[in-house]
């Protein structure tokens, strides 16, 4: 878990499965969770094992979070939005059901 | 006229003259020369914002962070804003995830996703300056949340203004953990102890280049950060056998000096030894990679200027070779005007005159580096662990007992190890494991990481979902090859291309 | 000059086909050594799609059809075996397969294959069922409105191919076979009583030969009087991230393994050499996949690879003796996998007993001679 060394000016205001949390302007996904005590992103797909980003540099596939109902997303890669829904992820994904085509 | 920023996939033209792939210290400096010869340039990178990982989130400005980061992070700021005003387009958020070098009859081309879909460009030059990444640092514990790389630490600060809370330990060796030390100390957090694990074998080797060091930029500022280091956190020398456990999350780092054992409490452990190139992309391209013996990692194989074994493909940077950003920087100029010039758009009379003074540039500012290569040299014990319990591909959990059992086998090399075990499958590819899984073989097989080799690698090199590939144009040769009738054969009232 | 090293047999190829000999050969008890190539050697047996597959095999050759099935009918024998000497299971699944059709055409033209495999085999083939799209759905709910039949037999499964390369491997280890990396066979000339084997590495000699060496059979083969035209064919296959199970039969393009990752197939390229997957393809594999189970559309693309089928010159396998030098044997095929287990249990002993069975001569590259004619 990390904290902050300055007072985040521009504030914005994001989910964590369902919790609201509160972001600086600018940084990542990655370090918005870090920085509001998120100590857990997701469990491992093989073991069930907790884990967290490691490099926070697009690297690891450590950091994997479900962003706005899009599932495993380097969440060390995507820059913080207002009112953004994240989610953890717990081991392997679900497919979703449904007749969705791609075209 | 300032960069375009792409959004998405769709407003990128089909054709570049220059792509270039990275947004740190050598793409931008690539970019900016070769949009000053009057081209078409692309700059894809995958972070929201250009500075690559030294100069992160530097164009947010703030001030404490200049502070803390002193002045080599402000070094970067003229470098970004000369990118930013460039003629250049540039794609934030872009993942890359193919490159195709140019072909008798095809120029070079890459696959990308912007925007969440994914669209593939032709570009008559393309220019990977990837940078670099940190050596992995297996150690028993080293999935549990709270044990970062180094480097993790010092993004959270640069970009977030956040430093681990608690207890940090860090843990490896080279000039990274030092100066991180003293920026996390200068930022009030609260290092327990700093674990130095130099092989100090290695100072035989190094002493001999230490002349060149003296006469490098680097002499002074290294001094200065040991001395910094010192002053103030617990360092320990000899750091052997490191482990770090803890139920949920790292709560104590074990570790042995000459014949003491040592347990320490802590919340975070940063591990650190090294940053060796990112070469995923490069290797899945096809470039001819080489095993660097001092850097002890592989690079890709490129001329005085920067071309790689892939007609079309150059590389600078740290991708090429580990050299520092002011080196990244010069580099990134001379693989543009080696870009422009192979594509005969390079007219300056100048540019070979130019093209000299970089290079000699170029070559000052590696000045010292093999001493720092070869001090910092990791110790076998963190290159190839020992403990069999260790996990060594993050991704799929394999351990080192296991990968050791399988090299046991006899297997060829470690793609033969990847099929036998999934080390290297995962939605890292390898990126993580590699250099670990080469090293145990190497040692096990008794021959040199550069006859055992590294994993090859094929397109996409990170992932994208299977609506973007499946949405992007179906030509008739690939329907006929996959569905094995013609396009219109078996579907006359179906349309099977997009 | 030393004494070369003198063996009893050898193995050319350590692949799956030439492990599983191997492997059965040591237990019949021939002290064995395998002799095989590097890393990055084409190795179909690092590149396959892991069907134990009968459906549609064996056009027009009803004898390649029967030896499939008999294959796919004692996976499970060959399982059981393998997990006691290697410890490892292999997570063989015979649940069934599904041929999908996209189109009319496509369904008319697979069900019309497996009329013909029925009658040609003299009604031996395995049974199956013709599914219009409603019935498909009933079976398989995730099966997208684009699927307009399939095809269904009970005869088809699959297995982990990636635990069954290694459990083979650890297998003919534990029965004592010897197995050496990085010696491909240059050379290979007949001598007084035997065979001399060569390459980089030296030589060795070898009172019997098996050459089950993949692509490079081609090559071999001739030295001893053999015969493996193969052609090109590339196949390309994507594998998604883990999945939380889906689709727990098989289909001919699409599986799920048992770790999670769906594995989606494939293409066939005659005109290359090169070993890069095709973005053009990927989009086609991706396209077709999407249609057949729509829920797969967001899943992540991991990793794509290509390799080339070890394909002889009508698709059936190549047993044979050589006449000219007997002794030297070989085994050319694709479907490694399939017929893993007829290698093993039934190969492998004849082998060891000096002479193939007759239930092999359809087999024998004389087929490509009478043709020739």
């Amino acid at each position: 878990m990390f904290r902050r060394i300055e007072a985040v000016a521009d504030e914005i205001g994001f989910f964590f499965d369902g919790r609201p949390l509160r972001a600086m302007q600018g940084e990542t996904v990655a370090t918005a969770l870090l920085a509001s005590g998120v100590g857990v992103f997701r469990s491992s797909v093989v073991s069930g094992a907790p884990r967290a980003p490691l490099c926070l540099m697009g690297v690891c596939f450590d950091c994997l979070v479900e962003i706005d109902g899009v599932e495993n997303r380097q969440s060390c890669l995507v820059e913080i939005r207002e009112g953004m829904d994240v989610r953890s992820q717990n081991r392997a994904r679900q497919l979703k059901q449904g007749t969705i085509s791609c075209r | 006229m300032p960069v375009k920023q792409m959004t998405a996939a769709a407003d990128l033209a089909d054709r570049y003259d220059i792509v270039v792939i990275g947004a740190g210290p050598a793409g931008m400096a690539a970019a900016t020369e070769a949009a000053s010869h009057d081209v078409r340039v692309l700059l894809c990178d995958e972070n929201p914002a250009p500075g690559g990982q030294i100069y992160r989130a530097i164009t947010r400005n703030r001030p404490v962070a200049f502070k803390l980061l002193g002045a080599s992070y402000a070094e970067g700021l003229p470098l970004v804003q000369r990118f930013l005003d460039c003629r250049a387009d540039y794609a934030a958020g872009a993942t890359v995830w193919s490159l195709q070098g140019a072909h008798p009859e095809s120029e070079p081309e890459i696959g990308l996703t912007l925007g969440g879909s994914a669209r593939r460009i032709r570009a008559g030059r393309v220019i990977l300056a990837t940078g670099a990444t940190e050596r992995p640092m297996p150690v028993p514990g080293w999935t549990l949340p709270g044990v970062m790389m180094a480097g993790a630490a010092q993004i959270a600060l640069k970009s977030a203004s956040a430093v681990p809370q608690g207890r940090i330990v860090l843990a490896g060796c080279g000039p990274l953990l030092y100066l991180l030390a003293n920026q996390l100390s200068d930022a009030g957090a609260h290092i327990v102890a700093l674990l130095d694990t130099s092989d100090r074998r290695q100072r035989w080797a190094a002493i001999q280049h230490l002349p060149s060091f003296a006469a490098s930029p680097y002499l002074r500022k290294g001094l200065s950060l040991l001395v910094s280091a010192y002053r103030r956190i617990k360092v320990i020398g000899g750091v052997q056998d490191i482990a770090v456990s803890g139920q949920d999350r790292a709560e104590k780092v074990r570790f042995s000096t000459r014949k003491k054992q040592h347990v320490i409490e802590a919340d975070t452990v940063l591990l650190h030894q090294g940053v060796i190139p990112a070469i995923n992309l490069t290797s899945a391209a096809g470039c001819e990679l080489v095993w660097d013996d001092a850097q002890h990692c592989f690079r890709p194989v490129v001329d005085g200027v920067g071309r790689t074994s892939v007609p079309g493909i150059i590389c600078a940077g740290d991708g090429a070779g580990i050299g520092g950003a002011r080196h990244a920087a010069v580099a990134g100029r001379i693989a543009a005007m080696t870009a422009t010039t192979d594509l005969r758009i390079g007219t300056d009379p100048d540019c070979a005159r130019q093209l000299s003074a970089l290079q000699r540039r170029a070559r000052y500012l590696l000045r010292g580096r093999r001493f720092l290569d070869l001090l910092y040299h990791p110790a076998p014990q963190f290159r190839a662990p020992r403990d069999p319990d260790t996990i060594v591909c993050r991704c799929e959990e394999i351990r080192a007992g296991t990968l050791r059992q399988a090299v046991g086998l006899g297997v060829p090399g470690p793609n033969q190890l990847k099929t036998f075990l999934r080390c290297g499958m995962g939605p890292c590819q390898g990126r993580m494991c590699a250099p670990t899984v080469t090293e145990i073989m190497a040692e096990m097989q008794g021959k040199s990481p550069a006859e055992v080799g590294t994993y090859r690698l094929r397109a996409p090199v990170k992932p994208l979902r299977l609506a973007e590939l499946a949405a992007m144009p179906h030509t008739p040769a690939a329907i006929q090859a996959v569905a094995g009738h013609a396009p219109s054969d078996f579907q006359p009232n179906r349309k099977e291309s997009p | 000059m030393h004494n070369p090293e003198i063996r009893d047999m050898v193995v050319v190829g350590g692949g799956l086909v030439g492990a599983s000999l191997a492997w059965g050969l040591a237990r019949e008890g021939v002290s064995t050594l395998v002799l095989d190539g590097d890393d990055l050697d084409l190795r179909a047996s690092r590149a396959n799609f892991a069907l134990v597959w009968v459906q549609g095999k064996g056009l027009g050759a009803p004898d390649y059809a029967l030896w499939s099935q008999t294959a796919a009918g004692c996976w499970p024998e060959f399982a059981t075996e393998l997990a006691a000497d290697s410890g490892i299971d292999v997570g063989l699944s015979q649940r069934g397969g599904f041929s999908f059709a996209l189109s009319d055409r496509e369904l008319e033209q697979l069900a019309s294959e497996m009329v013909r495999i029925r009658s040609e085999t003299g009604v031996r083939a395995a049974s199956y069922e013709v599914l219009d799209a409603v019935a498909t759905r009933v079976r398989l709910p995730h099966v997208g409105p684009d699927v307009v039949g399939s095809i269904y037999s009970r005869a088809d499964g699959h297995v982990n191919a990636l635990r069954l390369f290694r459990a083979l491997h650890v297998a003919m280890t534990a029965r004592g076979v010897e197995y050496r990396a990085h010696h491909a066979v240059s050379d290979i000339a007949a001598v007084s009583n035997g065979f001399r084997l060569s390459g980089n590495w030296g030589s060795v000699l070898a009172r019997r030969v098996v050459l089950a060496a993949g692509l490079d059979n081609q090559r071999l083969a001739p030295m001893l009087g053999l015969h493996a035209p193969m052609k090109r064919s590339k196949g390309q296959i994507l594998v998604t991230e883990k999945c939380r199970p889906f689709f727990d039969h098989v289909s001919a393009t699409i599986r799920q393994t048992d770790e999670g990752g769906v594995m989606i197939g494939d293409s066939e390229e005659t005109g290359t050499e090169s070993i890069m997957t095709d973005q053009d393809i990927s989009a086609v594999l991706a396209h077709r996949a999407i249609r057949v189970f729509p829920c797969l559309s967001e899943a992540n693309v991991l990793r794509s690879w290509t390799g080339f089928r070890i394909k002889t010159m009508d698709g059936m396998p190549i047993y044979e003796q050589s006449e000219r030098h007997p002794g030297a044997f070989l085994a050319s095929c694709h479907s490694g996998v399939t017929l893993a287990s007829n290698h093993m249990l039934r190969v492998a002993p004849m082998i060891a007993a000096g002479a193939l069975a007759p239930e092999l001569a359809p087999f024998h590259s004389r087929r490509f001679h009478v043709q020739a004619h």
